[in-house]
């Protein structure tokens, strides 16, 4: 009999000990899944942000770099310009891409290094305990913004996706979201096309994912799924936001 | 009336804050200090201060909003750890050469890399020559306390420099202890009110800050800057004297141990110190004249004041929970050694590295530590002037 599904060999047989509903399990699992597919486990390294994916390297099965929040695009820019046979990703939260680490994204992209980035949108921030980031959404109650996001003090979502696509030196920006079956299997093209653009040497690609955090959101996992369908979507609309080889689309 | 408490460190010093009701408060989210901050603006967000608060986007973001705001004339806080403290080094010097009183609590907390979240003092001795004073705190109560006193001292007229409030992350931000609250209007009159030095945009004064000096004044500059340094430790003395008026707790620039009729002894900052105290009873009980310093005022460093307390002794063991790379010795150890140069007779000085990375401090490192000294005056033999205790080999 055949075997038609297994775990990664991109994961190591280590149980993920994110939160019930967290969204990272399923991200780790499909960067991995693509990069078994593209057959480049042993090509590829990864940086670990600072945020909840601090702990990727027990769970990615191939060499993990950890640097300072918010510096991951500078960090691969170093490895991919010292190593540019190798395949290297970042993978960054909201906190560390859209906060602390702003200049750094835009500059790595402004640039065109030939890396790719994933981005993950929650929302808020994660591992200090649910505080108001740039993505907030004007309104939602976190532990700094307990009555709700005021834009008037505090500024509106930050879209980064949009944001970069307006960058020249980049070539492929994506927002995906695993909130469902569907969505998830957009994400994963978009995951692979990334991958493929840096193998292509086509330069700078992103995928920004946005995942649930139940924790932080006090929500079960199935309402925050919800809540990205009904709250988030909307103001962080899906699709592919620049393609420079225009190739065809989600 | 004081009123009692089981409060964390970082809720104690949250509650300092907002018994002082600052103007500004920059804040971004670092463990272990996340707690104190997001504290702090759920008091912004119930109307129990009136303090603008910006919730900014990085620690270098923070303390320049804290720059700006205290240049414009306001009362400004913010609190960090590690390795945003780090991130705001280059705004730390000018915090200081521009003479802002910007007061900071630090939850301390070890360094990358190796990443590591727990207590130890890297991050602050990292900032030790940045021209803040710094205040360290044993305990929750100190931590209020110094807190309080942080806002006269670092205000005061002849001062007007920042200032850094230390207590170890986790053992004392994020244990409850039992501790005791001033009233918030005995707060309130004891650092008063706020009193602006050459504000920007005051149209009958017009200033400028942060100018360009190069070689024609910029030693000058520093000259003045050092002068002020040395004007610290008499207002941290006088603050800590009205102080006690209103709390019944005393404050010095260190603070003593059984060491007046000592003749060996621990010098240890922060939460370690409680610990090492018990020992010390321990072997006074068995008849050992063991005693302790535990440095408040760290920067700037009292240096004569602790030379006179420690010159009586005959061997002294410096704690630190930090090293100072570079093939020497820990940052405290060099301190008391400057401390103790000029005394022709002075006590033998070793130093061990302790608690790096929020490593356990037990009552036994301290017994170690004191038996070493015991032994070293018995046979006037030091084994070895640097260590690491509690590490495995």
């Amino acid at each position: 009999m055949k075997k038609i599904f297994q775990r990664p060999e991109s994961l190591k047989q280590e149980p993920f000990r994110y939160c019930p509903g967290c969204g990272h399990s399923l991200i780790h699992r499909l960067i991995a899944e693509c990069i078994d597919e593209l057959g480049i486990r042993e090509r590829v390294i990864g940086i670990a942000p600072v945020g909840c994916a601090v702990f990727a390297y027990d769970y990615f099965n191939f060499d993990i770099l950890e640097v300072a929040h918010g510096r991951p695009p500078a960090a691969a820019t170093g490895l991919k310009r010292t190593l540019p046979d190798r395949v290297i990703f970042s993978y960054q939260g909201d906190g560390d891409l859209a906060a602390i680490g702003t200049a750094e994204i835009i500059h790595a992209a402004n640039r065109g290094e030939d890396i790719t980035v994933f981005f993950i949108n929650n929302t808020t921030y994660g591992m200090t305990g649910g505080q108001m980031a740039p993505t907030t959404l004007i309104g939602q109650k976190t532990a700094t913004s307990p009555l709700g996001r005021d834009p008037k003090t505090a500024g509106f979502p930050l879209r980064m996706a949009e944001l970069l696509a307006t960058i020249e030196g980049a070539s492929y920006i994506a927002r995906v979201s695993v909130d469902s079956y569907r969505n998830l299997i957009d994400a994963k093209k978009a995951v692979l096309k990334a991958f493929r653009y840096q193998m292509e040497q086509k330069g700078f690609s992103l995928v920004e994912i946005l995942s649930p955090c139940p924790v932080d959101w006090k929500l079960s996992p199935k309402e925050s799924q919800i809540r990205i369908q009904n709250e988030i979507i909307p103001i962080y609309p899906l699709g592919t936001f620049k393609d420079a080889y225009q190739e065809s689309t989600l | 009336m004081a009123k009692i408490v089981a409060v964390t460190g970082n809720e104690a010093v949250a509650n300092a804050l907002k018994q002082v009701n600052p103007d500004v408060c920059a804040a971004y989210p670092i463990t272990p200090q996340t707690e104190m901050m997001q504290r702090f603006s759920s008091f912004v967000s119930d109307g129990k201060v009136k303090t603008e608060i910006i919730l900014v986007e990085s620690e270098h973001s923070s303390m320049s909003a804290c720059v700006g705001a205290c240049a414009a004339g306001g009362r400004v806080i913010t609190a960090t750890s590690s390795q945003g403290l780090a991130l705001m080094y280059e705004i730390l010097y000018i915090a200081s050469g521009t003479r802002l009183p910007i007061v900071m609590p630090v939850v301390n907390r070890a360094l990358s890399a190796p990443l590591n979240i727990h207590g130890d003092h890297s991050d602050s001795m990292g900032a030790r020559d940045t021209g803040w004073i710094q205040l360290w705190s044993e305990n929750a109560q100190e931590a209020y306390d110094n807190t309080i006193q942080a806002f006269r001292i670092a205000e005061h007229m002849d001062i007007r420099l920042p200032i850094m409030i230390n207590m170890d992350g986790f053992i004392i931000s994020h244990s409850i202890e039992r501790m005791e609250y001033l009233d918030d209007d005995q707060v309130q009159n004891f650092v008063g009110e706020f009193k602006s030095l050459n504000p920007l945009l005051d149209l009958e004064h017009p200033v400028s800050y942060g100018p360009l000096i190069l070689t024609d004044y910029y030693m000058e500059f520093r000259k003045a800057q050092d002068d002020v340094e040395s004007k610290v430790p008499g207002v941290v003395l006088d603050v800590a004297k009205d102080f006690e008026k209103l709390s019944g707790r005393t404050y010095g620039l260190f603070e003593t141990y059984r060491l007046d009729d000592a003749e060996i002894a621990l010098i240890i900052l922060n939460s370690a110190a409680g610990t090492s105290k018990d020992v010390v009873d321990e072997f006074r009980d068995k008849g050992i004249k063991a005693g302790l310093l535990k440095p408040r005022l760290y920067r700037p460093f009292p240096y004569k004041e602790i030379g006179e307390a420690l010159k009586h002794l005959k061997a002294v063991c410096v704690l630190d929970r930090a090293d100072a790379f570079g093939g020497s010795f820990g940052p405290v150890y060099m301190d008391i050694a400057t401390s103790l140069y000029p005394y022709k007779e002075r006590p033998v000085l070793i130093n061990k590295i302790y608690g790096l990375g929020g490593r356990d401090y037990l009552p036994d490192h301290a017994k170690l530590v004191l038996n070493e000294l015991v032994e070293l005056v018995g046979n006037g033999t030091v084994k070895s002037y640097k260590e690491y205790i509690g590490v495995r080999e």
